[in-house]
């Protein structure tokens, strides 16, 4: 168990390396620098571009800025981002709670909607039910995040007036930050219907950040039980005449479950994708509608802190359900050892 | 059953958030466009910081009466200029009250010290504050402030007057600029003494109509209208930015109910906007043109008969009617209308492709390659570049001449500019002061013949340019200017294009809100009825 754990932490270190010189080289190979996105049709003397430049630090040679980046990350130091001039965490940390909640929020829906209506497909296989499931699950799976969001937002907040438009929580609340999650915040604010209105504001987001997972997990549910299903050990449960909630509940359930938890975990990064769109439709305060923002205004810091965070918390996720699929399924455990 | 549920929920979430809406007062909600980048206009220098920062929080020593580029006394109550043209001594006005926030009560009112650290800040490398917060000032750069400056003095408390290198009549129109804002001095000094000097740039002090709440990052920034404001306290009690980044959801909100005002609207969405009983859709020609440079340092673009006859080739109704779908109005001149010395006896060119022919063929062309640039980005001023030049290529097929269209990415594309690869290119400009100079001297100047997109410089008219530096008489500069206008027609440097039109819904309920030529928004006339 050690040595897979280890192991398994030691393959972060080349792919961290990997992220970085990507989140550092690929903002710059987009033509254009902060200044000149500043400068907008105003003419800038080349003196007072280097001028600028010197004041952010990029007037150094590429390599020097990225071993002085790389340098600094080491130290825990992200950067100050170009246009408001605050650290790159700070930046990061007020806003990822908002991504967070509205990304939990999004996979419960997937999950609780997305495995059961899976089983049900591979229990009713081939059937009318299986077939509507699965065509329906391929048509979330295909729908374009955005206009998705923005249909929602027309039918349901225009024409029915049934939720909010946009936002996180109705202006009238000021709901002190506490936790940074709004649905806490909002409790411990104590204000008589800031919880209702974060909750409200919350089922649109939620609806659509969650449709492309809860699609895939519903298939790849269906699909895992399908295998599973076939296996010799459940023919002879069936054989032995126990009920069919205990065979596909207990036997067959527990087995689907390790693809299951897997396809889970890489919805991780699927969230945060899907987040840049999401937030940006919804004026969410995320990350998502942050990382967006700095790339248009070539904010080179918070591009690159922004990066890295990101893959620091999605590698993160994907160590905990490597490690969570080893004790749920002992076999990679041992071929790993 | 389960739907009845529902309703049941959502009725009572509604209802919540209505009753409590009726315990806020007025409370006035705007759908912001973006997140500010900070709350000192002097380091951020976006229109979306400007609309957070200088217009809610802050005065200027002149200001430009809303809805319009006049400049009427703000923070300076008179102010007179020397015989030479090169002193500016500003009466300042008494009983000016500061805000306060947790971090700093003011013990005294808005004073020269003030005018002082405000100028000073951005303007002397040496200043305690000039690299706090990054210390980018780029707009006091662009206005060329540094180098037009000789001094600023305190005479006393409410006297300062402003040394300028040579005469620059469009310099009281720069101070009405945002980036001009003043800050107090009390709080720089208290926050230098604290060591926490970035406090003056994130939680802000003013003297403005809006003082500072707080700031939700990509969410809410929250002001409360300031009762010792000294133009007499605004009408509304609480202004909110709601952030919104989308303009269709924006104009959701709107409809909605959720915001009063929003800015730059679809132009898909203006039809139904102007359909909506609860909506008045305002309009205003922007203080902004957008054109076609002829590079006239490259041949045959260097002859002004083949400038002509290209300006003449062009159906500017259909790229109104195409790229600006009822959004723009045709551009003659290089100043918008709405701004003063516009020249209206101008005639433009008429679209003529005959004659365009003949003019040609009198210049001896006889087949002509070149190229047309377009912007890769969207403007007020050209709504599509990529679209306007292929109806211009068009048009000039019909005579003849063949033109590749080359795009390139936006920093670039400027910068190939500058360096004057282009024969002819699309861009454009929106004025920053109001001031006649800000467009023809920047965009058409010899100064700046080196590097815009025409690279034209003509004596006549750079003279007129330059005489109407020196002298502060309005009627005079308004002389000096439409004889300019003159000489650009008919050397046309450039073709004009248009002049966008700004729209921008506002709910019945507002009264008083006018859209401002600089593009700014100014809620402290605004009333909720």
């Amino acid at each position: 168990m050690f040595y897979f754990v280890l192991k398994r932490i030691a393959l972060l270190v080349p792919i961290f390396f990997g992220v970085t010189i990507m989140a550092f080289g690929f903002i710059r190979m987009l033509p254009g620098d902060p200044v000149a996105a500043l400068a907008g049709e105003r003419d800038m003397t080349p003196e007072r571009h280097a001028e600028i430049m010197l004041k952010l630090g990029l007037d150094k040679p590429v390599w020097q800025q990225y071993l002085d980046y790389i340098w600094n990350l080491l130290h825990g130091d992200f950067g100050t981002s170009v246009l408001t001039n605050r650290p790159i965490l700070d930046e990061f940390l007020e806003l990822f709670p908002a991504t967070i909640e509205l990304g939990l929020t999004a996979m419960i829906l997937a999950v609780v909607i997305g495995v059961p209506i899976g089983i049900f497909a591979a229990v009713k296989r081939g059937t009318l039910y299986d077939q509507g499931i699965m065509g329906i699950s391929l048509v979330g799976y295909s729908m374009p995040i955005f206009w998705w969001g923005l249909l929602l937002i027309i039918l349901f907040g225009g024409v029915w007036g049934l939720t909010p438009i946009s936002g996180r929580i109705s202006f009238l609340f000021d709901v002190e930050t506490v936790t940074g999650f709004l649905l806490i915040d909002a409790l411990l604010s104590g204000e008589e219907g800031a919880f209702a209105s974060a909750m409200h504001h919350m089922i649109l987001p939620t609806i659509v950040l969650g449709t492309i997972p809860l699609a895939i997990i519903a298939r790849q549910t269906r699909s895992a039980m399908l295998e599973v299903l076939s296996e010799d050990y459940v023919r002879t449960a069936r054989a032995k005449g126990l009920s069919p909630l205990r065979v596909y509940g207990l036997h067959a359930l527990r087995n689907a479950m390790i693809t299951v938890i897997t396809v889970i975990g890489l919805q991780v990064g699927t969230l945060m994708a899907g987040a840049i769109l999401t937030e940006t439709i919804f004026s969410w305060p995320g990350i998502g509608k942050w990382i967006i923002f700095s790339v248009f205004s070539r904010d080179y810091y918070a591009v690159q802190g922004g990066l890295v965070l990101i893959a620091m918390i999605i590698m993160s996720v994907n160590l905990v359900v490597d490690l969570l699929y080893g004790m749920i399924n002992p076999r990679i455990l041992h071929t790993s050892s | 059953m389960r739907k009845s549920l529902i309703r049941t929920t959502l009725a009572i979430s509604l209802a919540v958030t209505a009753s409590a809406s009726l315990a806020a007062g007025k409370t006035l909600v705007f759908c912001s466009e973006g997140s500010p980048g900070g709350f000192n206009p002097s380091l951020h220098s976006a229109g979306t910081d400007f609309d957070a920062s200088a217009q809610p929080i802050y005065n200027r020593l002149t200001e430009f009466e809303p809805g319009t580029t006049k400049v009427v006394p703000g923070l300076a109550e008179s102010w007179s200029v020397s015989a030479d043209g090169t002193e500016y001594t500003f009466k300042l006005r008494k009983g000016v009250k500061w805000h306060s926030n947790k971090h700093f009560t003011p013990t005294r009112d808005f004073n020269a010290d003030d005018v002082l650290f405000s100028f000073n800040r951005q303007w002397k490398t040496d200043h305690p504050y000039h690299s706090v917060s990054g210390g980018k000032y780029l707009y006091f750069g662009w206005m060329d402030m540094g180098p037009a400056l000789k001094s600023i003095d305190k005479i006393d408390d409410y006297t300062v007057k402003f040394t300028l290198n040579q005469p620059d009549a469009p310099f009281i129109s720069n101070l009405a600029m945002d980036f001009a804002s003043i800050l107090s001095a009390e709080y720089a000094d208290k926050m230098q003494t604290e060591g926490t000097q970035e406090t003056v740039d994130n939680a802000p002090i003013g003297t403005g109509p809006f003082e500072f709440v707080s700031y939700k990052k990509d969410s809410v920034i929250r002001y409360n209208g300031f009762k010792d404001y000294w133009e007499g306290a605004p009408k509304i009690d609480k202004l909110i930015y709601a952030i919104t980044t989308d303009a269709t959801v924006r104009f959701q909100k709107l409809k909605a109910g959720e915001c009063h005002i929003m800015p730059y609207p679809n132009a898909a969405d203006l039809d139904a906007m102007d359909k909506d009983p609860n909506i008045n859709l305002l309009s205003q020609a922007g203080l902004n043109v957008g054109y076609l440079g002829f590079n006239t340092s490259k041949a045959p673009f260097d002859n002004k008969s083949v400038r002509q006859a290209l300006s003449m080739a062009i159906d500017k109704q259909a790229i109104l009617d195409v790229v600006f779908k009822g959004s723009g109005s045709p551009a003659k001149n290089p100043i918008p209308p709405t701004m003063w010395s516009y020249n209206d006896d101008i005639v433009d060119y008429k679209y003529d492709p005959e004659t365009a022919k003949k003019l040609l063929a009198v210049a001896g062309i006889k087949e002509l390659k070149t190229d047309i640039w377009a912007m890769p980005v969207q403007r007020p001023y050209n709504p599509n570049a990529r679209r306007m030049a292929e109806l211009i290529q068009a048009d000039w097929a019909k005579i003849g001449v063949t033109a590749e269209i080359k795009s390139f990415e936006w920093g670039e594309y400027r910068e190939r500019i500058r360096a004057g690869e282009h024969s002819t290119a699309l861009l454009g400009w929106t004025g920053d002061n109001g001031d006649p100079d800000n467009f023809m001297f920047v965009l058409l100047g010899c100064a700046a013949a080196k590097s815009n997109v025409a690279r034209w410089c003509n004596e006549e008219f750079d003279g007129y340019l330059r005489a109407a530096k020196l002298t502060s008489d309005q009627a005079e500069r308004t002389k000096l200017y439409e004889k300019a206008q003159v000489i650009f027609k008919q050397e046309a440097p450039w073709y004009t294009i248009a002049h966008s039109v700004q729209f921008r819904p506002v709910r019945k309920e507002v009264k008083n809100f006018k859209i401002h030529p600089l593009g700014s928004h100014i809620f402290k006339y605004v009333d909720l009825q």
